[in-house]
């Protein structure tokens, strides 16, 4: 190895089974199996296939947002009194899956996860594209999508202010510093794998196009040692974060006063519901990444099961809402919030509420097995299920609340339209065509935390 | 680039000189030569590594960093600014009375201070990161050393500057080679 002089002192350390990461990986293997992914990996037709099809879902996307900004909301199915149908429960829903990331990132590399290392990067990734198409939809429900803008405190000639006592105004805060944080996070601990993808480049475009966003990183001392302490910060400050951003969007909800709005319960029942689905979403990219990338050896069967054990837990805490609510709704003994509870039993909606229950409750139980948690294919099945089951509960906490209030004479349905179901399975696709993009042009895992949990594993074996 | 300039000035024996470099194979073997390097006296010498180290940069005489204390500034900020942004436009700018209550409803103006108190936080953190280590700073000379591409794979270089005030040519080479490293580089000026 070495040409003259010494030996460095020592051999490059080889990792070591455990668990979270398989043996026979040294620094440079490690590096080059997941810089390659990127750099050198040749085009196959799967994951054309897969891009072009969800290009073309963007596309349609992006035709049907036109006809919507042209038509106007008119073309939902919300009126008087569902004024509110599939464009906030969408809000809800992707921002619930954008939590996982955050959760992945933040909070595991606060308690020391060694199981975070190989999978906060791409969660990271999920978070910020979930987050992306969250965004849209409050702008897409608006009336007037033009003057989105009115919501933020600017030096406007009208001389107003956005009304700060409005959950509506802390959402836009909460989102809009969401996403941005979010994207910083994920940036700062791209930067040494940037500098990576810049040092293995094949040509002379890649390199500059990494170098540039590595920032000429060196890996230096006194860098890393910033690095560090800006990156646990970062989780830091993300972590309180991201339990803020789905409480305060639930107070959209809890702060008016309609029945199956109006509830105490909803911040943490709407946190546990966005980690639920939001691992669900975790899962449901994983298994395929894995496969299609060959990653057996840094995501393994523990990760699986980890994530498994996570949505045991959040879906029973889920679970625990769900109680809580028909609980509370007989026992405050109000005669709306009684009679919202057996219509959501038995009305109009209850197909969805009953389906629900089966995909939040009851399927997420087979979680318990250690079989179940390790079985790839129940586990991807299952992961698809919790996500449907997850939009179901939003889309009735928004719709079968506003349907049936106070006044008999108020009460009214929604239907989904064409355009519902097609912004909602555009965004589904725009979704995954960012991440097809995303797991070509960069590294899926930190190449960097890799190398560490190699040293680490090496260290703890000997 | 300079890289080419670099090249034909490596044959004559006296070629400007921005350091030496010694290439280590493991973490530990790079973590002990900087301990020596600060104890033989070089107080400027750096340490690349394609990973954090724990401890090097403290081996290298870096004292603790100010990034805490920035986060912290930049939270305050964040959270002052947010606070008074809200007073501001709901007490003196735009008074409206909605129902005899209070115009400084401060509870109601919790939400917007804490997310902006995380976005002050943030932008700190980043910033500090940065600006604290003169990034960005796309090109630099240790990048003219051959194969240091290496530091952000799987090799640890030790840098001795020709700017250190304990730094003598023949000297710090015969330095560096006493710590065995795999071989030592040359950093052209």
């Amino acid at each position: 190895m070495s040409m003259n002089a010494g030996s460095g002192r020592g051999a490059p350390p080889t990792s070591a089974d455990i668990g979270v990461l398989r043996a026979g990986w040294g620094y440079a293997s490690i590096t080059d199996k997941i810089a390659d992914l990127v750099l050198t990996r040749p085009v196959r037709w799967p994951w054309l296939v897969a891009f072009f099809g969800t290009f073309l879902g963007t596309l349609v996307l992006l035709g049907a947002i036109g006809y919507l900004f042209v038509r106007g909301v008119g073309i939902f199915g919300v009126d008087i009194p569902v004024a509110w149908g599939f464009a906030i429960a969408n809000v809800v829903w992707w921002i619930g899956i954008g939590h996982a990331g955050t959760f992945i990132s933040a909070v595991l590399l606060l308690l020391r996860q060694k199981w975070r290392t190989s999978i906060n990067r791409f969660a990271e990734a999920m978070t910020l594209f979930a987050v992306a198409m969250a965004g849209l939809f409050p702008i897409l429900h608006l009336g007037r999508p033009w003057f989105f803008y009115w919501i933020a405190p600017y030096p406007d000639k009208m001389n107003l202010w956005p009304n700060w006592r409005s959950p509506l105004v802390w959402d836009f805060f909460a989102i809009a510093i969401y996403l941005t944080v979010s994207f910083l996070f994920w940036y700062v601990g791209l930067i040494p794998d940037l500098a990576t993808l810049r040092d293995r480049a094949t040509t002379r475009a890649k390199r500059f196009a990494y170098g540039v966003f590595a920032l000429g990183w060196r890996g230096e001392a006194r860098h890393w040692q910033r690095f560090e302490i800006a990156y646990l910060l970062l989780a830091g400050l993300a972590t309180p974060l991201v339990v803020s951003v789905h409480s305060v969007i639930s107070l959209d909800f809890a702060i008016g006063n309609t029945p199956g709005y109006h509830s105490t319960i909803f911040p943490p029942y709407f946190v546990a519901g966005a980690l639920f689905s939001g691992f669900a979403m975790v899962l449901t990219l994983t298994i395929p990444l894995r496969r299609a990338f060959g990653l057996y050896d840094f995501i393994t069967d523990v990760h699986l099961d980890h994530a498994g054990k996570v949505m045991l837990a959040t879906g029973w805490l889920l679970a625990y809402g769900y109680a809580c609510e028909i609980f509370v709704a007989f026992y405050s003994g109000d005669e709306f919030e009684i009679s919202m509870t057996i219509d959501r039993w038995t009305g109009f909606y209850a197909p969805v509420y009953w389906a629900m229950m089966f995909c939040n409750v009851l399927v997420p139980q087979l979680l318990w097995f250690r079989r179940v948690r390790r079985n790839v294919v129940v586990l991807f099945a299952l992961s698809l299920v919790v996500n449907l089951g997850m939009w179901m509960e939003r889309v009735l906490i928004v719709v079968s609340s506003l349907h049936r209030d106070f006044l008999p004479s108020s009460w009214g349905l929604f239907i989904p339209t064409f355009w519902d179901w097609t912004i909602l399975l555009g965004t589904l696709c725009a979704f995954a065509w960012l991440f097809l993009v995303f797991v070509r042009v960069l590294p899926s895992i930190s190449i960097s935390e890799m190398r560490l949990l190699v040293r680490e594993s090496a260290e703890r074996a000997s | 680039m300079s890289r080419h300039a670099g090249m034909q000035q490596d044959a004559k024996p006296r070629a400007p000189l921005w350091g030496w470099m010694a290439e280590f194979g493991t973490a530990d073997a790079l973590l002990d030569a900087a301990r020596k390097a600060h104890d033989a006296g070089y107080r400027r010498a750096e340490a690349y590594s394609p990973f954090h180290v724990e401890g090097l940069a403290e081996a290298l005489g870096s004292r603790r960093t100010h990034v805490p204390a920035i986060v912290f500034l930049g939270g305050l900020a964040g959270a002052v600014g947010g606070f008074f942004m809200q007073w501001y436009a709901a007490v003196v700018d735009y008074p409206i009375n909605v129902g005899g209550r209070p115009l400084n409803s401060w509870p109601m103006f919790v939400p917007v201070t804490f997310e902006l108190a995380v976005l002050g936080g943030a932008l700190a953190a980043v910033l500090a990161l940065l600006i604290g280590s003169g990034l960005p700073r796309i090109t630099h000379p240790v990048f003219r050393a051959k194969d240091f591409d290496l530091a952000t794979r799987n090799r640890f270089f030790l840098c001795l500057r020709s700017d250190d005030p304990a730094f003598e040519r023949e000297g710090a080479a015969r330095f560096l080679d006493s710590l065995e490293p795999m071989r030592r580089i040359e950093v052209p000026a």
